[in-house]
């Protein structure tokens, strides 16, 4: 708990907005190594899926930031918003790779989002986590009110698995780091079952 | 991200001297074999006049499931392969049946530049000037005998030096076949180089299919079985997913894959901003190969 702790005054003084300055950085370097040729000979399919797994680690971890607090005591908590803003915003540029720069035939967009199941399960992901977006602001906690505002932001429990699944579905093959993904997204999902929860106070309990 | 080296291709031995090496450990060895790559030729009829990719575009992006998923692994990993000493078992519905050393099945072949379009099943193409010889000259070394119908294929199985193989993604060994007037098309090549110089290893040395009407995944990399017989055989993707893959995967615009649409194609090496191209019937290749399928339906048989 101790190391929690100094972890935790040592954030005290980090402001979660210098995440959105560090959020940027990543796509910026991609798209400069796309230019330059360090992303190899296809560098759109190579930005396309790097941008799309930044995305899904970045969200993944804003799903582990509740579990981290509860069993170590280390609070990330001021930085959740940042990071499921920055979550959305590497998906978003990741469906506009795809559209921009890979398919680029408007015709071909639509029917590869209806025709293709793991293109239909990622645009549903997306899909979902725009409300959430666009509600993450204090004006709308307040509109919207504390619980309701709470109730509607569990729809992102349902896009990062959408958006694990979307990745496994991808492969050819049933790939082992697609799988780890999903795997590690059930398991933060699983801890925030009554009975998971009931279990770990059970735990914590002198 | 993957490994990147700053090595240019530049910076490998110069041809000259690379040869001279052969040549003086060829000398110490009594091997008469050397390169197996053979001359280039200048384009004959069977190449296309697009530009060719560049070595390094044809050999950093492979799809070589024995190396790894990523389109990089096989360059990374596939150096570890030994090609030296290799044989080709052949066997099934043949004259000649045998385990052949690689250096008596290339006895007598033909080798010459083909300069090939190659279109993934993935959406994606290459131009690429391939040297090797033609399926059918092999088939009449060996002797086809009449009830013989389909040509399969098998990739080496060597877990130690095919790090993929330790994984169960792809029941191994990979699997290919053609049916007989397939693999008798002149287009139909077995490939030993690329450039003029040995096939590296990550393209499937040292001897591969080259079906260019065909999905590349059809053009079975680092054959060491070739056997003939009476009925279709096994194909790896086809078995993997019969919905996805059929046995022909002839490149076929009108038939979309469940996963991609087969309409547009992307050239490699064109950078990020390179424009799809529409995907021709049978990769362009119709005038030699339409006549096979008169009166099939080709999205059925898919």
């Amino acid at each position: 708990m101790n190391v929690s702790r100094t972890i935790n005054n040592a954030l005290r003084m980090v402001p979660a907005w210098s995440l959105y300055i560090m959020g940027v950085l990543p796509p910026v370097w991609l798209f400069y190594l796309g230019l330059t040729g360090g992303l190899g000979v296809d560098p759109i399919k190579a930005m396309e899926h790097e941008i799309g797994k930044l995305g899904l680690q970045v969200l993944v971890f804003g799903l582990a930031i509740t579990p981290l607090r509860k069993l170590t005591g280390l609070n990330l908590m001021k930085f959740r918003r940042a990071l499921g803003l920055i979550g959305f915003f590497y998906i978003a540029l990741h469906l506009l790779v795809w559209l921009v720069l890979d398919v680029q035939i408007l015709g071909q967009i639509w029917a590869d989002i209806i025709k293709r199941p793991y293109i239909t399960v990622g645009m549903a992901a997306l899909i979902a986590m725009i409300p959430l977006a666009v509600t993450s602001n204090n004006w709308s906690i307040r509109k919207l009110g504390g619980a309701s505002w709470k109730k509607l932001h569990k729809v992102v429990y349902g896009a990062v698995l959408l958006g694990g699944v979307h990745y496994t579905m991808v492969g050819k093959v049933w790939q082992s780091e697609a799988l780890m993904y999903l795997a590690v997204i059930t398991t933060l999902l699983a801890m925030r079952l009554p009975l998971a929860k009931w279990r770990l106070k059970a735990a914590k309990a002198p | 991200m993957s490994f990147k080296t700053d090595l240019k291709y530049s910076d490998v031995t110069p041809r000259a001297d690379y040869l001279n090496r052969r040549q003086i450990m060829a000398g110490l060895g009594g091997v008469a074999l050397g390169s197996i790559a053979g001359p280039g030729f200048a384009a004959g009829q069977y190449s296309t006049d697009a530009t060719p990719n560049t070595l390094e575009d044809i050999s950093s992006y492979n799809n070589f499931y024995e190396f790894g998923f990523g389109k990089e692994d096989p360059a990374e990993y596939a150096h570890t392969l030994t090609t030296d000493p290799w044989s080709v078992q052949v066997d099934g519905l043949v004259d000649k049946p045998g385990n052949y050393d690689l250096a008596d099945l290339l006895t007598g072949m033909d080798i010459e530049e083909r300069i090939y379009r190659f279109r993934c099943v993935e959406a994606w193409s290459m131009v690429i000037p391939w040297n090797g010889f033609q399926l059918s000259q092999l088939l009449e070394k060996v002797g086809v005998q009449p009830s013989a119908k389909y040509v399969y294929f098998e990739t080496l199985v060597r877990p130690e030096e095919m790090p993929g193989q330790k994984g169960a993604s792809l029941d191994w060994p990979y699997r290919e076949g053609l049916r007989l007037d397939e693999a008798m098309n002149p287009l139909t090549l077995v490939a030993t180089g690329i450039y003029g110089e040995d096939l590296p290893n990550q393209n499937g040395a040292p001897l591969r299919l080259v079906v260019p009407w065909k999905y590349g995944f059809k053009s079975i990399k680092s054959i060491v079985r070739i056997s003939l017989m009476d009925s279709q055989p096994q194909a790896t993707w086809n078995m993997q997913n019969p919905a996805e893959y059929g046995f022909y995967s002839n490149v076929n615009p009108t038939v979309s894959h469940p996963r991609w649409s087969q309409a547009t194609e992307r050239k490699i090496g064109g950078g990020l901003f390179a424009r799809r191209q529409e995907t021709l019937m049978f990769n362009g290749y119709g005038e030699q190969v339409a006549n096979m399928y008169d009166g099939m339906d080709l999205t059925a048989n898919f």
